[in-house]
């Protein structure tokens, strides 16, 4: 396949790359974008380690051809943060101690401001729901539900 | 102060301390973090000793060459090795420089007082710093093995003052993984690998290979090994799987596909009595005799099998080779014996291969970062001042990372009228856990890496894998935890170590503790059931360690074991114990747990209680995460995990086919630490595992009435495990 210039909106500014459309959107933000905070995990859409927001919806994007997202908002876990101070999400992940390794981490704070940009107050069920594209091997589990219920609990939501 | 090893070893403060002249302090150490947050308690040993703000510690990442050699970060013992040695280390400076500033201060030491890295003569103004004294300079002197270190106290003045290491990078996404690296002129590389590993290739398809060249991309092919590299990542992928499917491969007769369990019992073996947790070079003894006043014997065999390490990033390394020196940043545990058995793979100089330890994902064990630094090693010595980041795929870190092996366990157990056991009979069969590279004459190390297999040439001789090596240390592989804690006054333990199986296996966290452990704790359950009397009373009245019983009462109580255990049978809520010291020498843990089975025969996890005995504690939430963690881990190869194989190769190729715990399935964790100020560290990474296992499956019994004997309790087993 022959390479296009696409235009990308990413963290708020425009990319302009030069990519095949068939691409996977995970090597374009990793590699000519580099935002590295993406990870890559499986590649198959089952792990959860890749997921970015685009037009605020959680995705995978480690399948995602490039040329389907020109021209949407996408937001990387390197977007989060804002005037360099950490979002409410990821505060809570500090405050709670929410990862080991922490390479799953990422897509899991993506999961988690999703949810919590759309719905204020989730119940379990919607966390749970939230969560479930996404692995980790080291057993951070418990600690990034408390994370989660915390910005909840302490009304940090309004502010994901 | 004890013996400590890496002392021994690396006798130099030097070697193990720094300060900067602004005062900040470096510290070296052998042990790599992997997640366990190994890297932050050094940095509160350091806090605590010095009385320095922890702010101002840096734990460098090791490499070879520059670090103490502490091989390889595992079996627990970082604590024990690093955790001490960097604490005498530092108790040392700290002696050391208080000398030093009486003379300058012109006081005497008792009346010096520490505040971060200021000292201060206590009631005057005068002050000298650490960086005034020391800062830039070598120490020149050697750490004091008895050198005074702090009491309790000034570790607990310290908790809930540091966040661990590096988590405000991991949440914004900044942390650098070695996946992450970019280095000016880099490849990106992938390795085209066979379709099993009794595969060889018989050839590439040469218009794939020529198109690839045309391209602009590098294609390496040594023997069977054969990798791409280029500048686009994509592009690696592609060619990478464009090369796979138009080569020819010799399959051969394939894999052994037989059932694990019956070669476990039938295939080739060498056994040993295990005496004290050490195997003898004895005869193996006749099993033991019922003693006369044995009211009930029981036997029970108990299974796990091949269980991977599963990280979620897949291995990754980066390398480069100039000509000379060979540069690789791994993800190793094993630094130094993986930089030997790189080295005389490649017939290179030891000091020619420098190795430095960079992030990878978590995973408790002997994943594919070893294999990984030497396909990069190899990648790199034949693309000569090119660096290449050699990246495996998900698909290459499931089927090929060395597993934990599977495991056959025979437990048989003679109880007298009063619910007292009288003998033990165990029987544990097993590959090796022993597949980590060791530097060795015969290059056993850089046999055990993947790629030898492959390559064309052997260091110019034939390549033979070398037969699997007997474990003999106290604890070892198969034999971890295969020696009851409890009081039992006949034991008779065998270790045997099967050989000719199918799979490639290594240490998986806790190794051969995991299978024996819930093979012991399984039993226990079943033998207070013969004899009538509540789990964890039958526990406490064949256990005579008093920091045992403590540990098992605190998780007991904190459960609220008894007042609401589930009715039993048929409820389908159910409640289980378990409990093990890791290796007999290390933290005890005790794991509680309440389940409920549906109807469907799903495990649903409820809630856990963890009570732990560290010794004496640098980090309380470090050591909470690790006990959480290992609870959530073990839990997931208890009831997901098993590889599978058929004749073709290894079927488990991606998450879908090996499936883990998702979120959908975690139980709440609390643990219950119990405090022992002044006592030396006891490693803690493993130790709830075994437990884990033991505590699931007798609360599945206690739910339905329904003994799991076979991990994973998946719904086919439990559902089968009914009909037997």
């Amino acid at each position: 396949m022959a390479k296009e210039r696409l235009s990308l909106r990413v963290n708020g500014a425009v990319r302009e790359v030069e990519a095949d459309p068939a691409t996977p959107l995970i090597y374009i933000l990793r590699g000519p974008c580099g935002l590295t905070g993406v990870k890559l995990g499986c590649g198959l859409e089952q792990c959860g380690s890749c997921a970015v927001l685009i037009d605020g919806e959680p995705t995978l994007c480690c399948n995602r051809p490039v040329g389907e997202v020109a021209g949407k908002e996408i937001v990387t876990v390197e977007g989060l943060a804002r005037n360099g101070a950490l979002s409410p999400v990821q505060t809570a992940f500090v405050e709670e101690g929410a990862a080991q390794c922490g390479y799953c981490t990422p897509g899991i704070v993506i999961a988690a401001t999703a949810l919590l940009r759309k719905n204020k107050s989730p119940s379990e069920a919607d966390i749970i729901a939230a969560l479930h594209p996404h692995l980790c091997r080291c057993g951070s589990h418990p600690r990034v539900l408390k994370a989660i219920r915390r910005v909840v609990q302490e009304g940090r939501a309004d502010a994901v | 102060m004890p013996y400590s090893e890496s002392i021994e070893k690396h006798p130099g403060l030097d070697q193990w301390l720094a300060i900067t002249p602004q005062g900040d302090i470096k510290v070296h150490t052998g042990k790599v973090d992997i997640g366990q947050r190994i890297s932050t308690a050094l940095q509160l040993i350091a806090a605590a000793e010095l009385d320095v703000d922890p702010a101002r510690i840096e734990v460098l990442r090791p490499q070879t060459g520059v670090s103490p050699n502490e091989g390889t970060t595992s079996g627990s013992h970082s604590m024990e090795m690093t955790g001490e040695a960097v604490r005498l280390a530092v108790a040392t400076a700290r002696a050391y420089l208080l000398k030093l500033a009486a003379e300058k201060l012109d006081t005497d030491i008792a009346a010096l007082e520490v505040n971060d890295g200021v000292i201060r003569a206590s009631g005057t103004n005068k002050s000298v710093s650490y960086a005034e004294l020391a800062g830039g300079k070598p120490f020149g002197i050697d750490v004091d093995t008895d050198a005074k270190i702090k009491d309790e106290d000034a570790y607990r003045a310290l908790d809930g003052t540091l966040r661990p290491r590096f988590i405000e990078d991991i949440v914004t996404g900044a942390h650098t993984y070695i996946h992450d690296l970019t280095v000016p002129g880099m490849l990106h590389a992938r390795v085209v690998r066979p379709p099993h590993i009794h595969a060889r290739l018989n050839g590439l398809d040469d218009a794939t290979v020529k198109a690839l060249d045309g391209a602009g991309l590098k294609v390496i092919i040594d023997g069977s090994f054969v990798a791409v590299a280029g500048e686009d990542e994509y592009e690696v992928v592609k060619a990478a799987e464009r090369l796979f499917e138009t080569a020819d491969w010799d399959r051969g007769s394939g894999l052994d596909a037989g059932d694990i369990y019956e070669q476990l019992l039938t295939n080739p073996r060498e056994s040993w009595p295990v005496v004290d947790g050490k195997p003898q070079d004895a005869p193996v003894p006749a099993p033991l005799t019922p003693p006369g006043k044995t009211a009930a014997v029981i036997a029970k065999q108990f299974t796990r099998p091949y269980i991977m390490h599963g990280t979620i990033g897949p291995s990754a390394a980066l390398a480069e080779f100039d000509g000379k020196k060979l540069r690789i940043t791994t993800h190793s545990q094993s630094i130094y014996p993986v930089r030997t058995s790189i080295a005389d793979a490649l017939q290179m100089k030891v000091d020619d291969v420098i190795l430095t330890h960079g992030l990878g994902a978590g995973c408790y064990g002997h994943n594919g970062a070893d294999d990984a630094a030497f396909d990069a090693a190899v990648i790199a010595r034949a693309l000569a001042n090119m660096p290449v980041l050699l990246k495996w795929t998900r698909a290459d870190e499931h089927a090929w990372e060395p597993y934990g092996t599977a495991m056959a366990i025979k437990v048989s157990a003679s109880l007298d009228d009063t619910g007292h056991v009288l003998a033990w009979d165990h029987e544990s069969y097993a590959n090796t856990f022993s597949g980590r590279p060791v530097a060795a004459k015969d290059k056993t190390g850089a046999r055990r890496l993947l790629a030898s297999r492959f390559r064309k040439d052997f260091c110019g001789e034939p390549f033979e894998f070398p037969k699997p090596r007997p474990n003999m240390g106290s604890h070892g592989g198969i034999h971890r935890n295969m020696d009851p804690l409890y009081a039992f006054p006949e034991r008779r333990l065998i270790k045997n170590l099967v050989h000719e199986m199918p799979m490639r296996t290594s240490a998986l966290r806790a190794l051969g503790g995991y299978g024996n452990v819930f093979a012991i704790e399984s039993m226990m359950d079943i033998l207070a059931e013969e004899a009538g009397i509540d789990p964890v009373e039958f526990r406490l009245k064949h256990m005579k360690d008093k920091r045992a019983r403590d540990v098992i009462v605190a998780a007991a109580e904190k459960f609220g074991w008894g007042g609401e255990r589930a009715e039993g049978t048929g409820s389908g809520t159910g409640h289980g114990f378990g409990f093990a010291r890791y290796k007999n020498a290390k933290a005890y843990a005790a794991v509680a747990f309440e389940v409920f089975v549906d109807d469907a025969a799903k495990v649903h996890l409820k809630r856990a209680v963890v009570g732990v005995d560290a010794s004496q504690v640098v980090d309380p939430e470090g050591l909470t995460v690790q006990m959480e963690g290992g609870v959530v881990q073990a839990a997931s190869w208890t009831l997901y995990e098993q590889v599978t194989y058929d004749s073709g190769g290894v079927t488990s190729r991606d998450w879908e086919s090996y499936p883990i715990l998702r979120f959908d399935n975690v139980p709440e964790v609390e643990t219950v630490i119990v405090p022992r100020p002044g006592e030396r560290f006891l490693g803690a990474g493993e130790a709830t595992q075994g437990p884990t296992a033991g505590a699931l499956g007798n609360a599945i019994y206690n739910a339905i009435g329904v003994r799991p004997y076979r991990v994973p309790f998946t719904p086919e087993a439990i559902k089968a495990a009914a009909m037997e």
